[in-house]
C-alpha cells in the first residue's frame, strides 16, 4: 500500500511536468469538450423557447444548467485511454510497462488525475461564464450535494475501469477505431449527452438504466440538479456499485487473457 | 488538363494501394453509418418536440446534414490528407523530392494523397441530400440548384485555402497538426445552421474557422434563404483566400531549407 502511494506521488510529479509541456494540446482537447455540450445546449434552448419556454419538465434555463453541469461531469470522468492503448500495443511500448512490478493501470490513473487537475480550473471558469451567459438555473438540494461527491467519484472510477478494459480490445484487433466509435455513439445517446434521458423514448430509457452509460454521466448530473428522489438516488448509487464490481471482474479477466496473447512487435 | 491527368493518376495509385485492404471498406462504411445515426437520431429526438428549429423545417435540416457529410467527406478525401502530408514532409525533409518535380509543388501537395474510403461519406451525404430533396418537393428551382453548386464550390475553395494556410505555418512551427484537430471539433458544430448560435460563436464559425461557408451557406442557397450579400461575400472570400494562400505558400516555401540540408 505504501509503495503504491509513493508510486502515485511520483507519477503525479512526472505527469504534471509533462502535461505542463503539452498545455497547448490540453487546450485543444478542451475546445471539443466545451463545444459539444454547448451546441446541444443552444439547440435545446431554441427548441424550448419555440415551444413556450419548456420541453418536458425542463425550462430553457434548466436546459442550460443541465448541459453546463454535464460538461463538468464529462470533463471530470473522461479518459483518452482507448486511443492510447492501441498505439502502445502496436508500437510495443507496452513491453516496458509490463517490466515494472505494478499493473500499468496505476500510472494511467495518476496520469488522468493530474491532467484533470490542470484543466479543471479552466473548465470551471468556462462553466461560470456559460452559466452567466445563458442564465442557467441550477437549484440543488443539500442532501443531493452531499451525495453528489461519492456519486461523481464512483462515476469516474466506473468509467475509467470500463474504458480501460475496452481499450484492451487492442490486444485482439487492430481495428479499435470502429469499436471506440460504437462505444461513443452508445454513450452519446444513453448517457444523456444528446438530451436529458427523460426526454428520450421510454425503450431508450430502459436500455439506459440497464447499461452503464447513464451511471457514468447522466445520473450525477440529474442528482446535482435535484431531479431525483432520495430513493432514485440510492438506487442509482447501487447501480454504480454493481457496475464497479462488474468492471473490476471484467478488467481482471480481460487483462489476464489479453496479456497471454500479447507478443510485442519487434520482440 | 495536365493537372486533371495527374489527379487521375494519383487516384489510381491510391485505389490500387487500398484495394488490397478491402475489409477497410466495410469498416469505414460501418463508422460512417454510425456517424450518420448520431445525426439522424439527434434530429429525430429534437423534432419530436418541435416542428421547426430556428425557422428551419426538418427536411431543410436534413439537407444540411447531407451537405455536412458531403463537404466533410471532400475534406477528408483529398484536402486533409494532402495537407497532413505537407506538414509531415516539411518536418522530415521529404518535401525536397516534391520540389524537384517539374509540376507546381502546391498542386502535387494538394492532390498527391487521397483517402479513397472517404468516398463513402460523400455517397452517404448525397443520399441524405436526395432524401431531403424529395421531402422538400418541387420547391427547388434551377436558380437555387445553380446557387447551391456555386456556394458549394466557394465553400470548398475557402476550406482548401484555410487548410493550406494552416499547413504552410509548418514552415515556422513544428506542431500544427493540433490546429487540424481544432478544425474538426469546430466542424462538428456545422451539423446545425450557424444562425442558431449566439453572435460570438457564429462569428467564430464564419471568420475564424470558416465552417459556415462549408455547410450552412450552401444549404441556405438550396433552401432559398440565402441573402445575395452572403453569396457575394462567399465568392469574394473564396477568390481572395485562394490568392492569399498561394502568396503565403510561396512565402513559406522561401523559408524552407530542407531538414537534412
Amino acid at each position: 500500500m505504501k509503495a503504491l502511494v509513493e508510486l502515485y506521488m511520483q507519477q503525479f510529479k512526472t505527469t504534471l511536468a509533462s502535461m505542463f509541456q503539452y498545455r497547448a494540446s490540453l487546450l485543444i482537447w478542451m475546445i471539443g469538450q466545451v463545444l459539444e455540450p454547448l451546441v446541444y445546449l443552444i439547440v435545446w434552448s431554441i427548441v424550448s423557447n419555440t415551444s413556450g419556454g419548456s420541453v418536458g419538465d425542463y425550462t430553457t434555463r434548466e436546459f442550460a444548467g443541465y448541459f453546463i453541469v454535464l460538461m463538468l461531469v464529462n470533463q471530470f470522468t473522461y479518459t483518452w485511454i482507448m486511443y492510447e492503448f492501441e498505439y502502445r500495443i502496436r508500437e510495443g511500448i507496452l513491453s516496458f510497462a509490463l517490466l515494472k512490478p505494478v499493473n500499468p493501470i496505476h500510472s494511467d490513473i495518476a496520469d488522468n488525475i493530474s491532467s484533470k487537475l490542470m484543466t479543471l480550473p479552466i473548465m470551471m471558469l468556462v462553466a461560470v461564464g456559460l452559466a452567466v451567459a445563458f442564465q442557467a438555473s441550477i437549484s440543488p438540494v443539500p442532501w443531493a450535494i452531499v451525495l453528489f461527491i461519492p456519486v461523481l467519484l464512483l462515476a469516474f472510477v466506473v468509467r475509467f475501469l470500463l474504458e480501460w478494459t475496452l481499450a484492451l480490445a487492442a490486444f485482439w484487433t487492430t481495428r479499435v477505431g470502429a469499436i471506440n466509435q460504437t462505444y461513443f455513439v452508445l454513450m452519446l445517446f444513453l448517457s444523456g449527452q444528446i438530451a436529458p434521458l427523460a426526454l428520450l423514448p421510454s425503450p431508450v430509457q430502459i436500455l439506459a438504466d440497464i447499461l452503464p452509460f447513464r451511471w457514468m454521466i447522466g445520473f450525477p448530473v440529474e442528482l446535482l440538479l435535484g431531479r431525483l428522489t432520495i430513493v432514485e438516488a440510492l438506487t442509482g448509487l447501487g447501480a454504480q456499485v454493481a457496475w464497479l464490481l462488474a468492471g473490476l471482474v471484467l478488467l481482471r479477466i480481460v487483462w489476464r487473457s489479453g496479456i497471454k496473447i500479447y507478443s510485442a512487435v519487434g520482440a | 488538363m495536365n493537372y486533371l491527368r495527374l489527379l487521375v493518376a494519383f487516384l489510381r495509385v491510391s485505389i490500387i494501394g487500398e484495394i488490397a485492404y478491402r475489409v477497410n471498406f466495410i469498416w469505414q462504411l460501418f463508422q460512417s453509418i454510425l456517424s450518420l445515426i448520431v445525426s439522424l437520431g439527434g434530429l429525430s429526438v429534437i423534432f419530436s418536440y418541435a416542428d421547426t428549429l430556428g425557422g428551419w423545417r426538418p427536411e431543410e435540416i436534413l439537407a444540411l446534414v447531407g451537405v455536412y457529410f458531403l463537404v466533410g467527406g471532400m475534406i477528408r478525401l483529398i484536402i486533409q490528407p494532402g495537407m497532413e502530408q505537407l506538414i509531415e514532409s516539411v518536418r522530415d525533409g521529404t518535401l525536397d523530392f516534391t520540389l524537384t518535380k517539374p509540376e507546381d509543388a502546391q498542386v502535387i501537395i494538394s492532390i498527391g494523397r487521397v483517402d479513397i474510403w472517404r468516398l463513402i461519406d460523400i455517397v452517404l451525404g448525397l443520399g441524405v441530400l436526395a432524401a431531403a430533396l424529395i421531402g422538400l418537393g418541387g420547391k427547388i428551382g434551377g436558380w437555387q440548384a445553380g446557387m447551391f453548386i456555386l456556394m458549394l464550390v466557394a465553400g470548398a475553395i475557402i476550406i482548401y485555402s484555410f487548410f493550406l494556410i494552416l499547413a504552410t505555418l509548418s514552415f515556422w512551427f513544428v506542431r500544427v497538426e493540433n490546429i487540424l484537430v481544432v478544425f474538426h471539433s469546430m466542424y462538428e458544430a456545422g451539423r446545425w445552421p450557424v444562425s442558431l448560435y449566439p453572435g460570438w460563436l457564429r462569428y467564430a464559425l464564419t471568420f475564424v474557422v470558416p465552417v459556415a461557408f462549408a455547410t450552412t451557406v450552401p444549404t441556405e442557397a438550396l433552401t432559398g434563404r440565402l441573402a445575395w450579400e452572403t453569396s457575394l461575400v462567399a465568392v469574394v472570400l473564396a477568390v481572395v483566400l485562394l490568392m492569399l494562400s498561394r502568396v503565403f505558400w510561396k512565402f513559406g516555401l522561401r523559408r524552407y531549407s530542407g531538414a537534412s540540408a
